[in-house]
């Protein structure tokens, strides 16, 4: 064949589609898949050159000479298309081929993952889920008391015996003479309540309480949790429930044993002292004491500005770092106020373990 | 307080065997702390006879004995290495199987050097007896016809020790006889008529005169001293049965004389007093104190007295301490042979002040300053009396009695059905009543306005409540039925104040930017506490329990730096710790406040910290911290750009790196900063800190979006009542809905702007000055390049590059808008920060 203008019947047209599709074929990357779509499509190319001859054409040739040119055009187009698209692909293996990561490498883990709150505090959070179920709102005191907070609103007047259990600490005496002391039990927060509040009453109480003692189980600085519920009605039975729901809810078990056993506080009357069958953390055979409570003694009531034969209600306190090292199987009591890292990291708990009554209070 | 098994018999007619007797006691507030049960612990231990007695054939120093176990029986071979053992020796067997406690062994029958020993002989020190002697227990000759018995039987050890937790309000049970009452009281036996004492009283007058000596506004400090002398005594060892049993308790036997008084003060809970009569001079008398005055106590001390004590003196001066100690002086020895018994009362109060003062705890103090039976003066005279005569003997007077025991029955009005209003435990009347009288009260008229007369010995029972104690305790804990505590809401309303809602958030947050929250103490130092503005003699403790705590901290910091070294210390390099609490600016309740603070140490930022392929971490600046404070604000819902801030934070920031917080001039709501390295020094801490406190009581109060409250109107819907003006929605509206979305479907349109600013102008007032340009398109700007080296650094000056967004809102805007926009930013910042456009 010596020129396409030249070549116009059917069969020319045959053997040019197929030579064209070759060369696409043929072209091994896209700069001489370019020049193959040039040579064939450009405005100088070959398959160009033919639509030019149409309109020299007889009226009579020119539709079916325009129809099998236009065929000619669409099949290399297409062809151009089908290995552009094999081409790019390919380049884009070869692109990939080359871009390997080692995927074993490290990652951070970011600070969600890093961050702890601490045992106490997540407790706290478990507790007052619990509390706030059965309509207990949190009251709060200061940690600096005077005497009559501490003690004597509390019926336990100056040298009762029941103040030398307390081992308090004290500050140097003012210019009255009278001194303060930190409080040595969560109890001033039920006088402050009871003074500033009319019943009905429903509060707990948690805070750091301080005690002039410090060996294997005892820190200079503990967590207490007060209760005190106070309107006409509540009785010792609802205390007992109270106790008995709050430590399945705590303990995350259906049922704990426990047994209540007579006792004594000077600002409660009847007292009772409360244990816990160690089964609800595993252990069983054993007995823990884990709370004194009792009806809130009518003196109490009476130094706060409430009638004790109108109101009546109970009150008890518990130890919240002694439940934490129960629930967690935390062991050392002075561990807890260390600051350090290793055992923050290990008891603590993550900023995602939202207690929640409906999610479960641990995950 | 401890007795024994056949102690408690003296007074409590009883079958109730050892752990019912433990259990009920535990029950009804007598908590038994423990039980020393020899016959339990020791009872498979036995006399036997050395019958044969030979050397091992495999070892030197091992013996192979023959060994009589019981009459009749074959012989028994125990291979034994004690070098006591020998032929003929009465000693104590053990069989196999037994448990040995001072070796914490169970016998098993295995060879000992190829010989097979069938049990043990014992040592006293295997049966945690106390240890005398070498070697295996060699028991006396007289011993021959207990072989095959019981060890505990034999030596009388079969009596098992209570030890009992008493709480104070109980001073009837320092004694047995009041412990078995209440025994009785909860079903477990009969208590016993008191015994009958033989005649007590002497012929003769006593001849020592004894006076009570005290203004009026100290009567009661001793309000009654009765005596009574026997002449005539021959002082010896007590007899061997109150020898045990106040071994058996942990008392040692002294002699006659001394040991009579103290099984009384255990028995009756009555403390009483044994002067050898010879020793006295003069009048013996009760009185207070004098300045100067000073005794030899019992105790081998000597002990000054004040005008606040309560003293027996003679006409020479002090005795003793009333009601606490005895003196040295007058005591009674062996060679005693005329005695002089005082059963007194002492006001506890009194003697609780005097115990405090000069650090005397005896078991006298125990018993007054709880509180003393004051009807039991001459009950313990006589009982002490009749012992004292037929122990050792002589010839008793007629007693003395100076004053009148303050005996003070009250009678409370009861009700029966308060039991059951105050505990839910609904008891029949009959079971009240019994109870009550078994312990010893009194009840006239009916059940629903019955007088109840108080025993003497119940000085703790005041009123209905304290009988209401008496009835349930002895009833058993037990049986109050548990009752649901009425729930006040169907679903459970939230409880939370703001502050406490802040607190928990604050936490969380700061866990969730890396931090690890700690609990420090809440006493420091004073150094540290004086190095944070803290310090004051106020809030220093007066008996801190080390000068490590001894000041109340003035902030969060001190605790927190202390740790950082501290975990430094063990190799934990990069420290982001934080704790949040409260700290003391006074000893006034409202000088306390709630505090959040944290320290990153080394490279603990929030990204992570350390080495690492994909960028090793810096060490953290002022502006980890700040990003901190920012972040705990935002998360309480406050906009840290409304505040100020200021370069103004305290000593113990770095004072060019850190910066104050603040809403006006008095607010402080936060400070953040590199922590000043003298600060570190001091603290001794060797790695480079940025620090922040927020004071979360400081903060603003968060405003409802809405104020409003939400009112259910007829069809159940919820319509928003607003505070101010009254607008009912038609569509239900929530109180914690969230505002209108106003946001634009045009493109913003973002400009870049570099000023030249002197190098002391804040990169936020040239931010504040461009969007103070133009309020209406102006959405917000930011630094994104800061630079200054070159000419500028030698000039004074920096470059701050800022990108400003325009939100066009309801056409796109002009060239022409945009361009006039950035005109009025550069004219903007020119004019407040002295910036000019970098060309």
């Amino acid at each position: 064949m010596t020129s396409d203008t030249t070549a116009t019947t059917p069969t020319d047209l045959a053997a040019l589609t197929s030579e064209l599709t070759s060369e696409v074929a043929a072209a091994t990357d896209l700069v001489a898949l370019e020049a193959v779509r040039v040579a064939a499509l450009g405005k100088k190319g070959r398959v160009s050159a033919l639509m030019g001859r149409l309109g020299s054409l007889p009226a009579d040739e020119k539709k079916s000479f325009g129809a099998a040119v236009n065929a000619l055009k669409a099949a290399v187009t297409a062809a151009l298309d089908a290995r552009k698209a094999e081409l790019e692909t390919a380049a884009l293996d070869a692109r990939l081929a080359t871009e390997r990561a080692d995927v074993t490498l490290p990652v951070r883990l970011g600070p969600v993952a890093e961050g702890r709150v601490h045992p106490v505090s997540q407790v706290l959070d478990e507790v007052i889920e619990i509390f706030a179920d059965m309509g207990f709102a949190v009251a709060e005191g200061p940690d600096i008391e005077t005497d009559a907070m501490n003690f004597d609103m509390l019926n336990i007047p100056a040298e009762h015996p029941a103040r030398q259990d307390h081992d308090t600490f004290y500050f140097s005496p003012g210019a009255d003479g009278s001194r303060l002391l930190l409080r040595t039990h969560t109890s001033p927060v039920q006088i402050r309540t009871m003074s500033t509040q009319k019943p009905p009453i429903r509060i707990i109480a948690p805070g750091r309480v301080y005690r002039c003692d410090s060996d294997q189980t005892h820190t200079p600085m503990f967590h207490q949790i007060e209760g005190l519920v106070i309107d006409e009605t509540t009785h010792m039975g609802h205390l007992k429930w109270v106790l008995e729901e709050f430590c399945k809810a705590f303990f995350e078990v259906d049922a704990v044993k426990m047994r209540f056993r007579a006792s004594h506080f000077p600002f409660t009357e009847p007292s009772m002292e409360v244990d816990i069958g160690a089964e609800a953390i595993g252990k069983p055979g054993q007995w823990l004491e884990i709370l004194g409570c009792g009806m809130v003694h009518p003196n109490v009531l009476r130094n706060c500005g409430l009638d004790p034969e109108k109101y009546q209600g109970f009150a008890f306190g518990m130890g919240l770092d002694r439940l934490t090292m129960l629930k967690y199987g935390i062991p050392d009591l002075r561990a807890f106020f260390s600051g350090d890292l290793k055992w923050l990291r290990h008891y603590g708990f993550g900023v995602l373990d939202v207690p929640t009554l409906g999610g479960g209070l641990s995950s | 307080m401890k007795f024994t098994l056949s102690w408690l018999k003296d007074h409590l007619d009883t079958t109730a065997s050892v752990d019912q007797l433990s259990t009920t006691l535990s029950a009804i507030g007598l908590e038994v702390e423990a039980i020393e049960d020899a016959g339990a612990k020791l009872g498979a231990f036995t006399v036997a006879r050395v019958v044969e007695a030979k050397k091992h054939p495999n070892a030197d120093k091992l013996q192979v004995l023959q060994v009589e176990v019981a009459k009749g029986q074959p012989l028994m071979e125990v291979v034994c290495g004690a070098p006591n053992a020998r032929v003929g020796m009465l000693a104590v067997f053990a069989p196999l199987g037994t448990y040995i406690p001072g070796s914490n062994i169970t016998l098993e029958k295995k060879p000992v050097r190829g010989v097979v020993s069938n049990g043990m002989m014992c040592s006293a020190a295997e049966l945690e007896l106390p240890d005398e002697s070498s070697g295996i227990i060699d028991l006396p000759a007289t011993f021959a016809d207990k072989i095959g018995q019981r060890y505990v039987d034999v030596m009388g050890l079969n009596d098992p020790v209570f030890e009992v937790k008493l709480t104070p309000n109980r001073p009837d049970c320092t004694g047995v006889r009041g412990i078995a009452r209440d025994l009785a009281a909860a079903g477990l036996g009969t208590l016993k008529p008191e015994p009958k004492l033989g005649a007590v009283e002497g012929r003769d007058d006593c001849p020592i005169d004894i006076k009570l000596e005290f203004t009026a506004d100290a009567a009661n400090a001793c309000p009654v001293f009765a005596g009574r002398v026997v002449t005539g005594v021959t002082n010896g060892p007590s007899p061997a049965w109150m020898q045990a049993r106040l071994k058996a308790v942990g008392l040692r036997p002294i002699n006659a004389l001394v040991d009579v008084t103290n099984y009384i003060s255990l028995d009756r809970g009555r403390p009483l007093h044994v002067y050898d009569a010879d020793k006295l001079k003069g009048t013996v008398r009760a009185r207070l104190g004098r300045p100067g005055e000073k005794f030899l106590g019992l105790d081998g001390k000597e002990h000054v007295v004040d005008e606040t004590m309560c003293v027996i003196a003679d006409d020479n001066g002090p005795l003793g301490l009333g009601g606490i100690m005895g003196g040295e002086a007058s005591s009674s020895t062996a060679t005693t042979t005329n005695v002089l018994i005082e059963s007194a009362y002492f006001a506890p109060l009194r003697t609780a002040a005097t115990g405090r003062k000069t650090g005397l705890m005896t078991d006298a103090r125990y018993r007054f300053e709880r509180g003393v039976d004051p009807a039991s003066v001459m009950t313990g005279l006589d009982l002490a009396t009749d012992m004292i005569v037929k122990f050792c003997g002589g010839t008793q007077t007629k007693a003395k009695v100076a004053g009148n025991a303050p005996i003070d029955q009250p009678t409370i009005a009861f009700e029966f059905a308060h039991v059951a209003k105050l505990t839910g435990l609904d008891l029949p009347d009959s079971e009240i009543s019994k109870t009550l009288t078994t312990l010893g009260f009194t009840i006239n008229g009916a059940p629903d306005a019955a007088k109840v007369t108080v025993p003497t010995w119940r000085p703790d029972v005041h009123g209905s409540a304290d009988l209401v104690e008496e009835v349930v305790r002895i009833a058993g804990m037990d049986r109050v039925p548990a009752t649901p505590l009425p729930r006040l809401n169907g679903v459970t309303r939230a409880v939370l104040t703001e502050k406490q809602k802040r607190a928990r958030r604050t936490r969380r947050l700061l866990a969730a930017r890396g931090y690890v929250e700690a609990v420090t103490w809440s006493f420091i130092t004073r150094e540290a506490a004086r190095h944070f503005g803290g310090g004051s003699d106020a809030l220093e403790l007066a008996n801190p329990i080390s000068s490590e705590l001894s000041s109340m901290r003035p902030g969060l910091l001190p605790g927190l730096l202390a740790a950082v070294t501290r975990n430094r210390n063990r190799a934990a390099a990069d420290v982001a710790l934080f704790e949040l609490g409260q700290a003391y600016r006074g000893e006034r309740p409202q000088d306390q406040y709630i505090g959040a603070a944290g320290v990153r140490a080394g490279t603990a930022r929030m990204a992570g910290s350390g080495r690492h392929w994909d960028g090793t971490a810096a060490t953290v600046t002022m502006f980890d911290v700040k990003a901190d404070v920012f972040a705990a604000l935002a998360a309480l819902g406050l906009d840290p750009s409304k505040a100020q801030i200021t370069r103004d934070a305290p000593s113990w920031y770095h004072p060019g790196r850190s910066g104050t917080l603040r809403l006006g001039p008095k607010t402080i709501l936060a400070h953040f900063g590199e922590v000043h390295p003298a600060t570190l020094t001091a603290l001794d801490v060797d790695a480079p800190v940025s620090a922040f406190e927020i004071f979360l009581d400081a903060l603003p109060p968060n405003k409802t979006r809405i104020k409003g409250h939400l009112k259910p109107d007829i069809k159940g819907s919820l319509t928003v009542v607003l505070d101010e003006l009254q607008v009912t929605s038609t569509a239900t509206v929530s109180a914690k809905a969230k505002p209108a979305l106003v946001a634009s479907d045009l493109l913003p349109v973002k400009r870049d702007f570099a000023f030249i600013v002197g190098k002391d102008v804040a990169a936020g007032d040239v931010i504040k000055a461009a969007l103070n340009a133009d309020k209406l398109f102006i959405q917000s700007a930011i630094v994104f390049d800061l630079f200054d080296g070159g000419q500028l650094a030698a000039d004074g000056k920096v470059s701050i590059a800022i990108e400003v967004t325009l939100q066009p809102a309801t056409e796109t805007l002009t060239d022409a808008a945009i361009d006039a926009i950035a005109t009025k930013i550069i004219e903007e910042v020119k004019k407040t920060t002295g910036g000019v456009i970098r060309g």
